[in-house]
């Protein structure tokens, strides 16, 4: 158990740039997933604090220590792979105690924590099998066993769920916050899946092009999205994105289409006619009369409780949305929860605040 | 997966399988039929008598003591052909496995060995080691050690020993690379987080992983040193100083058509016959059993 500090890591291969200076500052027992989509730099990351990569630049730090020049193995800690990596050659025992061999500990004390770790997984029918009479889960499992019998300061997981079916990638997720909350080993998660990065983490980092586009708690990124790729990144539907201009001393927003819509909290910054690009989450858009935008619909999904909506404005401009309840009829108007606004720049994407 | 294929009528699946019949009872069968009923032979040095003396040639055999000296030579020559063979080769894939500068064209020049005539390949050594032209052996005199493996025993022996397993290099090396890349890399890294540092590594994971192929391998060298290297030896040392570098296979030719006696030859070609017979098997039943990880 440590913090774990990056600073300003970059990582060049070649000419190609794929991290362009990362900072994150990771407290004792803190779980912080980093998201994004593929090719955004975080398996390069972690593969760094790792010790598997080597950083261009930057400096890696466990628990003050600067790592940087040290190996994995002088790391001490334990990394869980989308592969599992399990050696095929050994059965689960002898997987999870190799680390514990290598170190030098007594045969007892082997024993004893390898079949503490599996009883804490219910793994410990399995401890004589090899990998390949296991399940997906299973060897998930013994992946985790392996990385929680080392007692390290840091766990590092390497998208360690897309290889399993969604049902037991669910079940796995919990099981996985459940382990890190009772042990409070300081982790660091890759994913690209956003719905497993808003129920894993403490903190989200999320990654664009080999940049931390933001770096704040599941509800900060989902509510104050730092720009629109976040915005567009976080949240099932992804949020619609409707071009507009400041209006009335940049109190309101006057969409392409016409419509303004006045924001609840205050100004933003830029002059009138300044161009904009307007955030609404597709949960944030409710029927209603005839003030709302006039949308028409091209499918419709019902899932029980609520149905999404694909449409389009009368300007072309498509919109998502998600309402309680069943298939709406003919002429649907949809009108936004104000309060629920992101307004963006529109050139840079960047958020905009109210001054 | 394999696919069942239903035939029609019986003849056709025969008439399929008749060239392969032929050329295994051609080349094959009549051959090592023909050496059985010789082995029960004796021949005058004139081939004008024949009589029948069932399994005498065998007999004469296992108490003559320069074929016992011969099986000796061969146990020797073929294990340490095959150490040497399968050591160097894989140190040598361990190497190319690594990411290096120009690896591709290490591993193609790696390979060519195997291209080489046996022939061509013991001339090639001939040239390095013979004491008065060879670079090598010129280079041993120097040095004040006394070279001539035309005389020293040891020294003919080192020398075949050395242009086999230089020829079987490639082969083997072709096979350990393989199985090094068939190894997951993340298995290597988790390895290495686990602590492990390369030499370790490297007998926990990476050797353990290789060894379904090195004992396939294995078995392949022996026969190799057993059968194909009759060409090294002939073209190095033709069995000598003395017998020194005789092995079995080069006993046969030695016994057969030098001095024509081809009862005793034969037998000695059944012997080994049984013993190929004896290393396919091991081969085949260790490949069905092939542990599949």
């Amino acid at each position: 158990m440590a913090s774990l500090d990056i600073q300003g890591v970059t990582k060049s291969f070649g000419v190609t740039q794929v991290l362009h200076g990362i900072d994150l500052a990771v407290r004792d027992g803190e779980m912080v997933v980093i998201v994004g989509a593929s090719g955004c730099g975080k398996s390069t990351l972690l593969r760094i604090v790792a010790g598997l990569e080597i950083p261009t630049g930057g400096r890696v730090l466990i628990e003050g220590l600067d790592v940087t020049p040290l190996e994995p193995a002088d790391r001490d800690i334990a990394m869980v792979f989308q592969t599992y990596a399990l050696y095929p050659h050994m059965t689960v025992f002898e997987n999870m105690a190799y680390g514990l061999k290598i170190r030098g500990l007594p045969k007892p004390e082997i024993r004893a924590r390898v079949e503490e770790a599996a009883a804490l997984l219910s793994i410990g029918q399995l401890l004589d099998r090899k990998p390949r009479q296991l399940s997906g889960g299973q060897r998930q499992r013994v992946a985790m066993g392996r990385a929680i019998v080392r007692h390290p300061k840091l766990f590092l997981f390497d998208e360690p769920l897309s290889n399993l079916d969604a049902k037991l990638r669910v079940q796995m997720r919990a099981e996985i916050r459940r382990l890190q909350k009772r042990l409070s080993v300081t982790s660091l998660f890759v994913t690209h899946d956003q719905v497993e990065a808003m129920t894993l983490g403490d903190r989200l980092v999320v990654m664009h092009e080999g940049r931390a586009a933001q770096i704040g708690t599941p509800m900060e990124v989902w509510s104050r999205p730092a720009d629109t790729y976040v915005a567009s990144f976080i949240g099932s539907p992804a949020m619609n994105f409707l071009p507009a201009t400041l209006t009335e001393g940049g109190h309101a927003a006057r969409l392409a289409g016409g419509a303004v819509w006045r924001f609840t909290d205050g100004a933003r910054p830029g002059g009138e006619g300044q161009p904009v690009t307007i955030g609404i989450r597709p949960e944030h858009l409710l029927p209603g009369g005839p003030d709302g935008l006039a949308v028409s619909v091209d499918l419709a999904e019902p899932l029980g409780s609520e149905t999404v909506l694909h449409g389009r404005l009368a300007d072309g401009t498509e919109l998502t949305a998600r309402i309680p309840g069943g298939v709406p009829g003919e002429g649907l108007h949809l009108a936004p929860d104000l309060a629920a606004l992101h307004v963006f720049d529109a050139t840079s994407g960047r958020r905009l605040d109210p001054a | 997966m394999r696919k069942k294929v239903i035939f029609r009528g019986a003849l056709l699946p025969y008439l399929l399988l008749v060239p392969q019949m032929a050329v295994t009872l051609v080349f094959f069968f009549w051959p090592a039929g023909m050496a059985v009923w010789q082995s029960t032979l004796r021949q005058d040095a004139f081939g004008l008598r024949t009589e029948f003396v069932a399994f005498e040639n065998f007999t004469d055999l296992f108490r003559d003591e320069r074929y016992l000296g011969a099986v000796l030579n061969t146990a020797f020559f073929s294990a340490a052909v095959a150490g040497l063979a399968l050591g160097a080769a894989l140190f040598l894939a361990v190497q190319a496995d690594k990411k290096i500068r120009g690896a591709g064209l290490y591993k193609t020049l790696l390979i060519w060995p195997y291209a080489v005539a046996p022939a061509l390949a013991a001339v090639l050594w001939l040239f390095l080691f013979h004491p008065s032209i060879g670079l090598i052996g010129r280079g041993f005199t120097a040095l004040g050690i006394t070279w001539d493996y035309r005389v020293n025993g040891g020294q003919a022996m080192a020398m075949v020993i050395l242009a086999a397993a230089w020829k079987q290099v490639s082969y083997n090396f072709i096979f350990f690379l393989a199985g090094l890349q068939s190894i997951p890399t993340s298995v290597l890294e988790a390895a290495a987080i686990d602590g492990a540092r390369p030499m370790r590594r490297f007998w926990t994971v990476i050797f353990p992983l290789l060894s379904p192929t090195a004992f396939f391998l294995l078995v392949v060298n022996l026969v190799y040193a057993f059968f194909d290297t009759f060409g090294v030896i002939h073209a190095l040392t033709q069995g000598g100083p003395g017998n020194a570098t005789e092995t079995l296979i080069y006993k046969v030719y030695v016994d057969g058509v030098q001095n024509l006696n081809l009862g005793s030859s034969a037998a000695q070609s059944v012997v080994l016959m049984v013993i190929v017979i004896a290393l396919t098997a091991i081969q085949f039943r260790f490949i069905e059993r092939r542990v599949h990880y």
